[in-house]
C-alpha cells in the first residue's frame, strides 16, 4: 500500500466532489423557484409566468445535466478509490446511499423527463405536479446523501464487529443530530444559491430595461425567497456551530485557530499559526464571543487544539490528529463572512422590491449580477471546512483517511483518473457556463411569438 | 430463501433493467451519426431517447448503491479491480449525458457534430465495457486472500472477455435500432430497421460464439455456481426469433425478444455466478459470495423493506413515462426538444 495512492486519491474525491457541488445547489434551489413560478401560471393563467418558468426552467436544465453526471462519479468513487473504507463502513454507510438512488434519483430524472418533453402532452396540473416532484426528488436526495456524510462525521446506530461497522439502530442513523444540523443548513444554502441566480440574472435584464416585466417579477419572488433562505441558513448554520462544539470540538477549535483551552472563550478576528510548531504568529481576538456563539452566554469553556489533541492520544494512541488550521480557518471565515454579505444583500433586495423601485439607481442594483457568485464561493468553502476540518479521521473516531484506500490501486492508476477527471470536468464545466450565460443574456422567449427551428431555443 | 438471495437476484434484476433500457439508449447513441444524415433527422433520433436515458441510468447508480448496501465486500472489490475500465466508462457516460443535453442548444455545425461524435463514442465505450466486464465476472479474476485484485488492467483483456464485448455491443445496437424504428417516425423507420436486419447479421453470430465459448472458458460445466441449464440457448433462440420479426416487420415485437434476449444472457452470467459474486481464478477459496461480502441481517432487512414498497411505485411511473411518450417522432419542431 503506497501512501501517495491515498493521498491521490483524497485529491480526486475533493477535486470531483467541489465539481459536483458546484452545480448541486443550484439545482436544488431553482427546481424550486421554477415550481413556484409555474404553480403562479398555473393559477393565474398569465403568459408571462409561463415564459418566465420556460426561461428559468432552460437555465436549470443546463445546469441539472452536469450535476447528474458528475455524481455518478461520486457514487462509484468509494469502491473504486476507497475500497478499504467501503468494506468498513458498506453495511450503515451503503444503505442510505442505495435509499437515496431508488427514491429521489428515479423521481428525479423521470419526471425531469416528463417536465422536459411533457409541455404538450401532459395536463397543466401533471405538468406542475411533474416539476414539483422534481424539486421533492432532489430535496430527499440531498437528505439521503447527508445521512450518510453525517455518518462519517458522527458515527451513530452501528456497532463494531469483525473489524467493520455494522447497522443497529437504523431509526439513530436517520435522527443523526448531526444531519438535521447538515440537511436544513445544505437545503437552504442551495435555496439561496437559486434565489441569487434568479436575482443576479433578472438584474442584469432590468438594468438594460430588457423584458423588464417578466424579470421585475422574476427579482420579486427570488428576493423573498432569498431572504427566507438566507435568514434560514444563518441560523441553522448557527445552531449547527454549537452542535460542533460538542461532537468535534476538534473542528471548531481550528476553524477558530483556538490553540489553549479559554473559559470564556475568544473569538479570532485574525489568526495566523505555524502549524508545525503550533505557535501562533498573529493573533487578534475578542473576549468572551466564541463563548457567546458557543452557548449564547458571555462564558463557557471551548477546547483548545492542544488539549484536543493531547486527548485524542490518550484515547486513539500517538498520532497527529489536527487538521489543517489554515484551511479550516480561512474557509470558515469564507463561508460566515459571505453568508453575513448575503444577508444584507438579499434584504436589499427586497427592499428595493417593496418599494416598487428596481429601476431607480441603478448602479446599486448593479451589484446583484456579481453577488451571483457568493453561494458558489459559500457552499464550496462550506465543505472544505466540514470535510477538512474532520481529518485525519474519514470516519471520525474510527476510521483514518490514510487506512481507507483501495490497496489494489497504484499512484499511476490514480493519476490517470485524477487527472482525466479534472480535464474533461474543466472542460464540460467551460461549455456548460457557455451555455448558461449564452441563454441568460438572451432572455426568455419573445411574448406572443415562436421561435422557428433555425433559432437558440431547442426545447419547448 | 435467504435475504442474502434476495439481495443477489434484486440486483441481478436492476442489472438486467439497466442492460434492456440503457442498452436501447446506448445503441440510439452509436448509431446517431451514422443514421442520422442531416440535423434534423439526428434530432428525431436524439429525441425518441430524450426524456428516457436519465431515468434508464439510475437503474445503474440504483444497482451500484444496492450492491454497496447489501454487498460491501463485492462492491468495494469490484469497483477497486476494475478501476481503469470504470474510469473509462465513466468519462464516457459523463461526455455522453451532457453531450445529450447540450448539442441542440447551440446552433452551430461544429458544435453539433463535436457532441454527437461525442454522444455515439460516449455510448460505445460503455456498450462495450459491460460485455468485457461480465465476462471477466464469470470466467474470474486475480484476487487474493484479502479479497483484493492483484492483477492489472491487461489481465482483464482476454479472447472471452472481448468476445463478452462483442455480445452487448452489437446486441444493444440492435436493441437501439430496433427502439429507433419503433418510436421514430419516417425515413428514420425505415432506416432504422434496415440497419436492424445488418446488425442482427453480427449479434446473432457474436452471441452463439459466446455461448460455445462460455463452455470452455469458465467452470460452468463444473456446476459451482447454478447450472443455467437452457437459459443460454433460451437467450440464442429469442435473438433467432427476433430476427424473423424484423424480417416481418413488426418492430415491436422484435424490441420485445431482443430485451428477452438481453434477460436471457444477462440471467445466463447471473446464475453461473451465484451463490459467487467474483470469481477468483487464483483460488476458489478466495471467491467472493453473497455470503462472504455481505451486510449484516438489519441491514439487508431495512433494505429488502425500502425496495418492497419502493421498486413497484418507480416501475409504475416510469413505465408510466414510456406511456406518455409512446407516439413516434416526426420532423414536426414540436416533437424536438432536444
Amino acid at each position: 500500500m503506497d501512501p501517495t495512492t491515498g493521498i491521490l486519491s483524497q485529491w480526486q474525491f475533493a477535486i470531483t466532489s467541489i465539481y459536483h457541488f458546484f452545480f448541486v445547489p443550484l439545482t436544488l434551489g431553482l427546481s424550486v423557484l421554477v415550481a413556484i413560478m409555474e404553480t403562479m401560471y398555473f393559477r393565474t393563467e398569465q403568459a408571462m409566468f409561463k415564459r418566465m418558468t420556460k426561461f428559468w426552467g432552460n437555465l436549470f436544465i443546463i445546469n441539472f445535466a452536469m450535476g447528474v453526471v458528475t455524481g455518478i462519479v461520486q457514487e462509484f468513487q468509494f469502491g473504486m478509490n476507497w475500497s478499504e473504507y467501503s468494506r468498513y463502513v458498506g453495511d450503515v454507510f451503503g444503505a442510505p446511499l442505495a435509499i437515496e438512488a431508488l427514491l429521489a434519483f428515479f423521481l428525479e430524472s423521470t419526471f425531469l423527463g416528463l417536465w422536459i418533453f411533457g409541455w404538450d402532452k401532459l395536463s397543466k396540473g401533471m405538468h406542475l405536479a411533474a416539476i414539483w416532484l422534481v424539486a421533492i426528488g432532489s430535496t430527499l436526495s440531498a437528505y439521503w446523501i447527508l445521512v450518510a456524510n453525517s455518518f462519517m462525521q458522527s458515527p451513530v446506530g452501528f456497532v463494531e464487529e469483525n473489524g467493520r461497522l455494522v447497522l443497529q439502530d437504523f431509526g439513530a442513523l436517520l435522527t443523526n443530530p448531526y444531519v438535521w444540523g447538515q440537511f436544513p443548513h445544505t437545503i437552504f444554502s442551495g435555496y439561496t444559491t437559486g434565489a441569487f441566480f434568479v436575482i443576479g440574472i433578472s438584474a442584469y435584464h432590468i438594468l438594460r430595461r430588457h423584458q423588464s416585466d417578466l424579470f421585475k417579477r422574476s427579482f420579486q419572488i427570488a428576493a423573498v425567497f432569498g431572504v427566507i433562505a438566507v435568514f434560514l441558513v444563518v441560523l441553522v448554520g448557527h445552531n449547527q456551530a454549537q452542535r460542533m462544539v460538542q461532537l468535534q470540538p476538534m473542528k471548531i477549535a481550528a476553524a477558530e485557530g483556538l490553540l489553549e483551552t479559554e473559559d470564556p472563550a475568544s473569538f479570532s478576528l485574525l489568526t495566523i499559526i505555524d502549524q508545525k510548531t503550533l505557535t501562533p504568529r498573529v493573533s487578534i481576538r475578542i473576549p468572551r464571543v466564541l463563548s457567546l456563539l458557543a452557548y449564547n452566554r458571555l462564558d463557557g469553556e471551548v477546547k483548545g487544539v492542544n488539549e484536543l489533541q493531547a486527548a485524542f492520544e490518550v484515547q486513539q494512541g500517538p498520532g497527529n490528529y489536527i487538521p489543517s488550521i489554515w484551511a479550516t480557518y480561512w474557509a470558515f471565515r469564507a463561508m460566515v463572512g459571505t453568508g453575513f454579505l448575503m444577508l444584507l444583500l438579499a434584504a436589499y433586495a427586497l427592499y428595493r422590491t417593496m418599494r416598487n423601485q428596481l429601476t431607480a439607481k441603478t448602479w446599486l442594483l448593479g451589484i446583484f449580477p456579481f453577488a451571483l457568485f457568493l453561494p458558489y464561493l459559500a457552499n464550496t468553502s462550506g465543505w472544505i471546512l466540514t470535510e477538512l476540518g474532520r481529518q485525519p479521521w474519514v470516519v471520525y473516531n474510527y476510521m483514518r483517511t490514510a487506512d481507507a484506500f483501495s490497496p489494489s490501486l497504484t499512484p499511476g492508476m490514480v493519476i490517470a483518473s485524477l487527472v482525466s477527471f479534472t480535464l474533461v470536468y474543466g472542460l464540460l464545466m467551460g461549455a456548460d457556463i457557455f451555455l448558461l450565460a449564452k441563454y441568460a443574456r438572451a432572455g426568455a422567449e419573445p411574448a406572443g411569438e415562436k421561435r422557428t427551428v433555425e433559432e437558440e431555443t431547442y426545447w419547448e | 430463501m435467504d435475504l442474502n438471495t434476495l439481495w443477489f437476484i434484486l440486483i441481478g434484476i436492476l442489472f438486467v433493467g439497466y442492460f434492456i433500457l440503457e442498452g436501447f439508449d446506448l445503441g440510439v447513441g452509436i448509431w446517431l451519426p451514422f443514421l442520422g444524415k442531416n440535423d434534423t433527422h439526428r434530432r428525431m433520433i436524439i429525441n425518441t431517447i430524450g426524456p428516457h436515458w436519465d431515468g434508464n441510468e439510475v437503474w445503474l447508480i440504483t444497482a451500484g448503491g444496492a450492491m454497496f448496501a447489501a454487498f460491501p465486500g463485492w462492491y468495494a472489490t469490484l469497483f477497486s479491480s476494475f478501476y481503469l475500465p470504470l474510469l473509462i466508462m465513466l468519462l464516457a457516460l459523463i461526455v455522453r449525458g451532457v453531450a445529450l443535453e447540450f448539442r441542440s442548444k447551440h446552433d452551430s455545425l461544429r458544435w453539433r457534430s463535436f457532441w454527437d461524435w461525442s454522444i455515439c463514442i460516449g455510448s460505445l465505450l460503455p456498450a462495450l465495457l459491460w460485455g468485457v466486464a461480465f465476462a471477466n465476472f464469470i470466467r474470474g479474476i486475480p484476487i487474493d486472500a484479502t479479497k483484493n485484485f492483484v492483477g492489472s488492467f491487461w489481465d482483464l483483456i482476454n479472447i472471452y472477455s472481448l468476445l463478452g464485448g462483442l455480445v452487448t455491443l452489437t446486441g444493444f445496437m440492435l436493441q437501439g435500432a430496433l427502439f429507433l424504428s419503433l418510436k421514430a417516425a419516417e425515413p428514420i423507420q425505415s432506416i432504422a430497421r434496415y440497419a436492424a436486419s445488418r446488425i442482427w447479421v453480427v449479434a446473432t453470430a457474436v452471441l452463439i460464439a459466446a455461448v460455445i465459448a462460455t463452455y470452455f472458458f469458465t467452470d460452468i460445466l463444473q456446476k459451482l455456481g447454478v447450472n443455467p441449464g437452457p437459459v443460454p440457448i433460451g437467450a440464442v433462440a429469442a435473438v433467432l426469433v427476433c430476427g424473423w420479426f424484423i424480417h416481418q416487420k413488426r418492430d415491436g415485437w422484435a424490441f420485445a425478444v431482443n430485451s428477452l434476449a438481453i434477460l436471457f444472457t444477462a440471467a445466463t452470467s447471473f446464475m453461473i455466478l451465484y451463490p459467487r459474486v467474483l470469481v477468483s481464478i487464483l483460488d476458489p477459496n478466495f471467491s467472493l459470495t453473497i455470503y462472504n461480502s455481505a451486510s449484516g441481517p438489519q441491514t439487508l432487512r431495512i433494505m429488502s423493506t425500502v425496495a418492497l414498497i419502493f421498486v413497484p411505485i418507480v416501475l409504475v411511473y416510469q413505465g408510466w413515462s414510456y406511456w406518455v411518450f409512446r407516439k413516434r417522432i416526426t420532423a414536426d419542431p414540436s416533437d424536438l426538444h432536444y
